[in-house]
């Protein structure tokens, strides 16, 4: 049930969470069980008893007062304590002038990853070397949004004018989910974001496959593809390296046909469902701000036939 | 009525003499009498608990299954703001105010509040306030951009339908009229109590209820100043908060919360009053501790004021500044934990009778503190950056703001039903209204804490289908499917109740303060006479002249 959850971490920052979790859990449980042990015995044993009973009239007692008021106080100031060492476990301030390793932009609805060191530049899936804490500087493009991935630790808000930092690192390889977690509009569900954790050397190779330009098809559906493409109005929003395409509105293409899924999170990347994508955005992304171009069967299927050959 | 003479601790002032009233609905419509206002306060949040009912219905449907199209994300985002606004503005803030104006002055035994002609502004500016945010729906579009409407999502770029306008200017009409109420019922509490009656006699309600009233003149004028500027940024295309043109972002979230966490409190702490008033009545025993359950209240009201960025920990504020919300945030578990073991004390070797009004009194002891516990939990703030802004926080507000509020406004409803009308509320059905509330809310809302835990955020129109989320928001639908069917039970009891329930008396539940010594329902001037306030249990020492209260120095 919890797979992939607070329960399941994956990195020192989001263990120190968990542990915390537990502690204030366990501590909950207890006072409640404590008053709902309380409440019930007083509901079965305090019971009206034959009419004309009056209980004795009691006022209050000042020492219970205290006992209880100086109980409840222990138990938060025992909170505090456990917040202040987690605050600096999971959430370490960065040092002045400490550089990002990864810039993430928030958009409605997508997550635009710029790695400063390579140049290295994609959308919604963003690959990670394991092992390495990564400094992340999180901005956001329009509107407020918030990074979340329950296994790697803390949530953040993505806010205009309000650049944040955090920190991001997994102990293994694989694939954590996350998602938006602040309300940003009509696309929010489908806002997810997958991070993909990969061994130094494969993260590296990643690396130099993303950096490199795809060469331009030049015959068949493919082809015809491409064309499209240029003349269309998807370059006025999109990005594909070694073409006319340079907007940075939408998420950038050039390596689309290497990720998992499409739309941040909502189809998995096949053929099909990236024809199904291009048919008709709204009826998969309602209110996403890509339209509904009304393309013939015939684009559909070179569109696809071209954008599978960017991987 | 023995005949205690006077006792005369000091000059009554002279009560305001209520206006005959007209007869049938134009009498009801222009009426300034504070019962006839109070009644009209808690309709008015009836029907528009009828609607962020249906609203959350529609949500709930929505979620049932993943990946479910039957609401599109416009649809449903208008529908989870308006349900949210409409809970809190328009069924909350009407019924404690309602209940309030019917109960403060019968309560301190005066004929009126201090100023009947305001009382009905303040009434008709809240059903002015809720017309206009219902307007939007055939105006344009309701508002989306969710019940504390951050910026910028909300600014004419990301929110270009007039919803915003109308929720502005709707909250900012029934604001007006909730602060013109408040500064009433504190003038009531303060210049009109019966002789006798001296602060440290008031009924916990009443205690309560003032606090409340302090907080509501200090919180919404934050909300209103706020929307006012939303307005002008909509409207005259300034920039409070627009960054892109040099506003703040941030700036909207400290306005909103400086008011929004004082009103977590102004919708809970009336609730606490009629819970400290049920409990020892069905006990048989006097509150346990009065001073304390009033003294921190005052303490849960000035604390109040200092926790509002406990909302914003991921806002990323810094670390200095989360580690200051999370003290004031920790520290205001302490009173609310109080009053909850004084209530529990109160029962203790008490001889409890458990009618629907106790049932809910009891079980909102265990359901409000699992609210609070979560509550604590969210202001350990690593806990916070995990779990805020999901479905735990959802279960969280919900056992606060239903648990709490919702179960002691039952609990308050089946206590004073018999005096505003006359007749008692029906045992049976409202057996029934309570076992069917008490599990279908556990179900709706117990399982979100693990759908938060498991990483569903809040606001999501759908979700994919993930291993189990599926199944628990199954469970959760069913639950506020039989909430539904137990909110059309008390209706249907009020209904009933009102005309052939069975006849009350003046006292059915002998109690023992002073809205309890008049006739029920009270005559239009409320008390032909008032008996001698010596304690805080008057009718008790009616009762009791061998050994009255105040002969124990109480």
């Amino acid at each position: 049930m919890f797979k992939n959850s607070v329960f399941t971490p994956a990195s020192p920052q989001a263990l120190s969470i968990t542990h915390l979790t537990w502690i204030v859990g366990i501590i909950a449980m207890a006072i409640l069980l404590l008053i709902m042990v309380l409440v019930l015995y007083a509901a079965f044993k305090f019971r009206r008893r034959p009419s004309g009973f009056e209980p004795r009239q009691v006022f209050g007692n000042s020492r219970l007062e205290k006992t209880w008021t100086i109980g409840a106080l222990v138990v938060v100031f025992f909170l505090f304590i456990v917040t202040l060492r987690t605050m600096h476990s999971s959430d370490r301030t960065p040092a002045p002038g400490e550089k990002p390793n990864l810039v993430v932009i928030a958009h409605q609805w997508w997550w635009e990853a710029q790695y400063p060191q390579s140049g290295v530049l994609t959308a919604n899936e963003i690959h990670i070397p394991i092992g390495k804490p990564w400094l992340v500087l999180l901005k956001s493009a329009d509107v407020i949004h918030d990074w979340w991935v329950p296994d790697l630790g803390r949530k953040i808000d993505a806010i205009p004018g309000h650049p944040n930092h955090f920190w991001i690192q997994a102990d293994k390889p694989g694939t954590y989910l996350g998602t938006c977690a602040e309300y940003c509009g009509a696309g929010h569900a489908w806002m997810r974001i997958r991070v993909i954790a990969q061994p130094e050397a494969e993260f590296k190779a990643w690396e130099q496959q993303q950096l490199e330009i795809p060469p331009k098809p030049t015959s068949g559906d493919a082809a015809a593809g491409s064309k499209l493409f240029d003349h269309l109005t998807c370059v006025g929003c999109h990005t594909v390296a070694g073409t006319p395409a340079k907007s940075d509105i939408g998420p950038d293409l050039t390596h689309v046909a290497s990720r998992e899924t499409l739309a941040a999170g909502r189809l998995i990347n096949t053929p099909e469902n990236l024809g199904k994508w291009l048919s008709d955005p709204q009826e998969y992304k309602p209110g996403a701000h890509m339209p509904n171009f009304d393309f013939t069967k015939e684009q559909v299927q070179d569109l696809v036939a071209y954008l599978e050959t960017l991987k | 009525m023995s005949d205690i003479p006077f006792p005369g601790t000091g000059e009554a002032l002279p009560l305001p003499v209520p206006q005959e009233q007209m007869a049938g609905l134009l009498g009801w419509l222009s009426s300034v009498d504070h019962k006839r206002i109070g009644i009209m306060y808690l309709l008015t949040g009836l029907v528009f608990f009828g609607a962020g009912g249906i609203e959350a219905l529609l949500m709930r449907i929505q979620l049932a299954r993943p990946v479910s199209s039957f609401l599109s994300p416009q649809t449903f985002d208008q529908v989870f703001t308006m349900h949210g606004t409409t809970m809190i503005f328009f069924v909350a803030m009407p019924v404690l105010t309602g209940l309030a104006n019917y109960l403060i002055p019968l309560m301190i035994g005066a004929s009126d509040v201090a100023f009947p002609r305001l009382n009905s502004l303040s009434l008709w500016l809240l059903i002015c306030g809720g017309l206009l945010l219902y307007f939007s729906f055939i105006a344009g579009g309701a508002p989306a951009a969710g019940w504390f409407n951050y910026a910028p999502l909300s600014e004419k770029p990301y929110s270009s339908t007039v919803g915003v306008d109308y929720y502005s200017l709707g909250l900012l009409i029934a604001g007006i009229g909730s602060v013109v109420a408040a500064i009433n019922l504190i003038v009531t509490i303060i210049k009109y109590r019966a002789p006798g009656l001296t602060v440290r006699r008031l009924p916990l309600f009443v205690w309560m209820v003032l606090v409340t009233q302090f907080l509501i003149i200090l919180a919404l004028p934050a909300l209103n100043a706020s929307l006012v500027m939303l307005l002008i940024d909509r409207r005259l295309n300034a920039h409070f908060f627009q960054p892109v043109t040099g506003g703040s972002a941030i700036l909207w979230q400290h306005y909103f919360w400086a008011f929004g966490h004082p009103e977590v409190y102004i919708v809970i702490l009336p609730a606490f009053g009629m819970i400290s008033e049920v409990i020892p009545v069905f006990s048989r025993k006097p509150i346990f501790g009065y001073e304390y359950v009033a003294a921190s209240t005052v303490a849960i009201g000035v604390l109040s004021f200092l926790v509002w960025a406990h909302h914003m920990f991921a806002v990323g504020l810094g670390h200095s500044i989360d580690t200051m919300f999370a003290i004031s945030s920790l520290l205001i578990a302490v009173p609310t934990g109080v009053k909850i073991f004084n209530w529990i004390a109160t029962m203790w070797n008490g001889a409890i009778r458990f009618t629907t009004a106790m049932l809910f009194a009891t079980s909102f002891l265990i359901v409000f503190t699992i609210g609070g516990l979560s509550g604590v939990s969210l202001a350990v703030f690593p806990v916070d950056w995990q779990v805020t802004d999901t479905y735990y926080l959802v279960a969280h507000l919900h056992y606060v703001l239903f648990g709490g509020t919702v179960f002691g406004v039952f609990a308050g409803i089946y206590y004073w039903f018999p005096k505003m009308t006359g007749r008692m509320l029906s045992e049976k059905i409202g057996k029934w209204h309570f076992w069917t509330m008490l599990i279908g809310f556990n179900m709706t809302f117990f399982v979100m804490h693990f759908l938060g835990l498991m990483g569903m955020t809040r606001r999501v129109y759908t979700y994919p289908n993930l291993p189990d989320w599926g199944l628990l928001n199954m469970i959760s639908t069913i639950g506020a499917v039989i909430m539904g069917i137990s909110s059309l039970l008390f209706i249907w009891n009020v209904w009933v109740s009102r005309r052939s329930g069975e006849l009350a008396g003046d006292n059915p539940w002998e109690a023992w303060s002073l809205e309890w010594a008049t006739t029920s329902p009270p005559p239009v001037h409320n008390f032909d006479r008032i008996p001698p306030i010596r304690s805080r249990r008057p009718l008790y020492d009616l009762e009791h002249p061998d050994h009255p209260d105040w002969k124990n120095g109480h």
